[in-house]
């Protein structure tokens, strides 16, 4: 059956659930409202208040309480309303939840989600727009991930409840409804750390995850029709732990590797990327590694500011041809 | 333990005597031992912030002695003795202020970061409060799964400023958890008095706003702490939902051993020592009847041995190697995260 990105993630959620009674999920307005964006509907009917629970609005307690949870042996998969919420939770997630097991001595767990519902171009403005992933891909002890399928969706969701770990889950609200994909029937999982080639070519190649793909598939499209160029598309999928031989062997495949992300230029996770590719695969090069991201401003709300801002099609097209040409 | 002087009547006689002798035992085992962790500071040997609880050790005693195996808790930087009370080997923790091996988290953090999940002893991050949330969540986990266990989160009247605190208490307040926070409010945090902190004098009188109760209570008087907290604990184990319970206390030495604290007042500082929960727990022992010279003798050699005993197991044991700094980060994946086709 088709399904959208939104519906996968429900899937998820409601198989997860049915599978291990230690699965619950925790955050504001998930239950009696089935979440803001409807990502937890029907949940509240299907297994009843003390697994569907709605909270105060207080990020903090929200994952604070998951963590409480998770190492007394439940399963939390926690809400926050909009992934720009979660800086109201950092310090849980990067003291509390990340350092939990290192600092017991490798003698406790924290399998823990926060599902963070992400990314711009919803006129969403500065404060439902944010594309936090960069503030936690340097935190060891978590986990980051970022589906830009709805295959991926459901199977990386799936894996990262099953994860003994505290894993930041990266939804972005522009694929929910946008999207749709015919699912295998029954159980599924997508490994974690594991990036996925969803375009082959030879003569360049976009590293990039979440919202982006697409518009870098729709790109290549148009490249390859106009331009006569084949460009590879790698979706990494996971941010932390990260394939790091997936990077580089397209690097070494194509020699030009253009990184595309939502998130801002500036200390962006695609920073890593390039830093990985130049200590790793400077002698494969035949240009410089370029990065296609957001302007380092904050994410305006007037539609030409957002434009503006965010990288798309056009603008990716645009740096294909800089960099074949290069 | 010691023998007391009265003769027995009942059995419940007898446990009530062995329980109140076991009390007199912790608390001068806990100074004791942290008496000894000031020396090895001053000689090196733990190389590590050390913050100590001397002054406070009647509240960690009196609140964790009701407490039943499988219940949480969460002790904060200065509760070594939530430690020693909950069973941990004083070894391993004398281990884990030197770092070694054998310490709670193998090397990996120093003092009172480092938990002991198998005794249900949550691990606290040096972001005082952060613990209160977690507390309330492993409290929501009793509640699910209908198991009679509480959940103690300990904080000092510092922490009772961050939103940590409010959050945590306003959600258990909310799903009526049986969580029991303990505020041991020692005057300073830091190095700012109360005066600073906060506009009332009573950080109890926030539990009303939170839809429990707040229980003020003497924490230097051993006896009061725990007849409170056996009350307090059935109660909320018995569904009756969150409580605060605040205990009046003063530290004895600086925020950490390499604070002088010259911020207090001397005289203030000879008050509270005047009120010192050992010698206070020693007259009611005596006025029950106890030969109580006799049991601080014994009690004092036994602790002296366990305490020597943790720095010899902890001097020996050996310090972890270098590359062990990129283990313990991650749980292994888990073998069922794999698809294996069916729901």
């Amino acid at each position: 059956m088709e399904v959208t990105y939104l519906t996968a993630i429900n899937q998820a959620l409601h198989e997860e659930m049915r599978r291990d009674e230690n699965v619950f999920v925790m955050g504001e307005d998930v239950a009696d409202l089935g979440g803001a964006f409807k990502v937890t509907e029907g949940l509240l009917q299907a297994f009843g208040e003390d697994r569907v629970i709605d909270t105060p609005i207080a990020e903090t307690v929200i994952v604070g309480a998951a963590i409480g949870a998770a190492i007394m042996g439940m399963r939390p998969v926690v809400e926050m309303q909009f992934g720009d919420f979660i800086s109201c939770a950092f310090d849980q997630i990067v003291n509390t939840a990340a350092t939990l097991r290192y600092r017991h001595g490798g003698r406790a767990a924290c399998p823990l989600v926060v599902r963070a519902p992400s990314g711009a171009g919803i006129h969403g403005a500065l404060f439902h727009s944010q594309n936090p992933e960069a503030w936690f891909t340097r935190v060891p002890g978590l986990k980051v991930v970022a589906p830009a399928t709805a295959y991926d969706a459901k199977g990386l969701l799936k894996s990262a409840i099953r994860d003994d770990n505290p894993i930041i889950y990266f939804e972005h609200k522009r694929l929910y409804r946008s999207i749709k994909e015919n699912l295998p029937d029954g159980d599924f999982t997508v490994p974690i750390g594991v990036a996925e080639n969803r375009h082959p070519g030879r003569d360049l190649s976009i590293i990039t995850y979440g919202g982006t793909l697409h518009q870098c598939l729709d790109a290549t499209q148009i490249v390859e029709k106009e331009d006569g160029l084949s460009v590879e598309v790698i979706d990494l999928r996971s941010l932390l732990p990260l394939d790091r031989d997936a990077i580089l062997a397209t690097a070494r495949k194509t020699g030009k590797v253009l990184i595309v992300h939502e998130d801002r230029l500036t200390g962006g996770f695609g920073g890593e990327i390039a830093a990985i590719i130049g200590e790793h695969a400077f002698d494969a090069l035949d240009g410089p590694v370029r990065r296609l991201a957001a302007l380092d401003t904050h994410t305006a709300f007037s539609p030409p500011l957002e434009e503006y801002i965010l990288p798309n099609t056009n603008k990716i097209v645009e740096a294909i041809r800089s960099l074949a040409a290069y | 333990m010691a023998e007391p002087v009265t003769a027995m009547a009942s059995p419940e006689a007898n446990a009530r005597i062995e329980y109140d002798l076991q009390l007199y035992y912790w608390v001068k085992l806990i100074r004791s031992f942290e008496e000894r962790v000031s020396r090895l500071h001053r000689q090196n040997k733990i190389v590590g912030g050390v913050y100590s609880g001397a002054g406070q050790e009647a509240i960690v005693t009196g609140i964790c002695a009701p407490l039943q195996p499988g219940d949480f808790v969460a002790p904060l930087h200065r509760d070594m003795g939530v430690f020693l009370v909950r069973g941990v080997d004083p070894g391993r923790l004398m281990a884990q202020l030197m770092g070694k091996e054998t310490g709670l988290s193998r090397g990996k953090d120093s003092f009172l970061h480092g938990g002991d999940m198998e005794r249900v002893i949550f691990g606290s991050t040096s972001m005082l409060g952060s613990s209160l949330p977690v507390a309330a969540g492993a409290a929501l986990k009793f509640q699910i799964k209908k198991e009679n266990h509480v959940a103690v989160a300990f904080f000092g009247e510092g922490a009772s400023s961050r939103g940590d605190v409010h959050e945590a208490m306003n959600f258990a307040g909310v799903r009526k958890l049986p969580v029991i926070f303990v505020c041991e409010n020692n005057r300073y945090a830091y190095s700012t008095p109360l005066e600073k902190q906060m506009a009332i004098e009573d950080v109890a009188d926030r539990a009303p706003g939170y839809g429990f109760k707040g229980h003020v209570v003497s924490g230097n008087d051993l006896l009061a702490v725990v007849q409170l907290s056996e009350k307090v604990i059935k109660r909320v184990r018995d569904g009756g939902g969150p409580a605060l319970i605040e205990c009046k206390t003063y530290r004895y030495r600086g925020h950490s051993e390499h604070d002088a604290a010259l911020y207090r007042d001397k005289e203030e500082l000879l008050e509270w020592q005047s009120r010192d929960p050992i010698p206070r727990y020693e007259l009611y022992l005596e006025k029950k009847g106890h030969d109580i010279k006799r049991i601080r003798e014994e009690v004092d050699e036994r602790t002296r041995k366990v305490v020597q005993d943790a720095v010899d197991f902890a001097e020996q044991s050996a310090l972890p190697e270098p590359q062990e700094a990129m283990e313990d980060l991650y749980a292994p994946t888990p073998a069922n995260s794999s698809s294996n086709g069916k729901l």
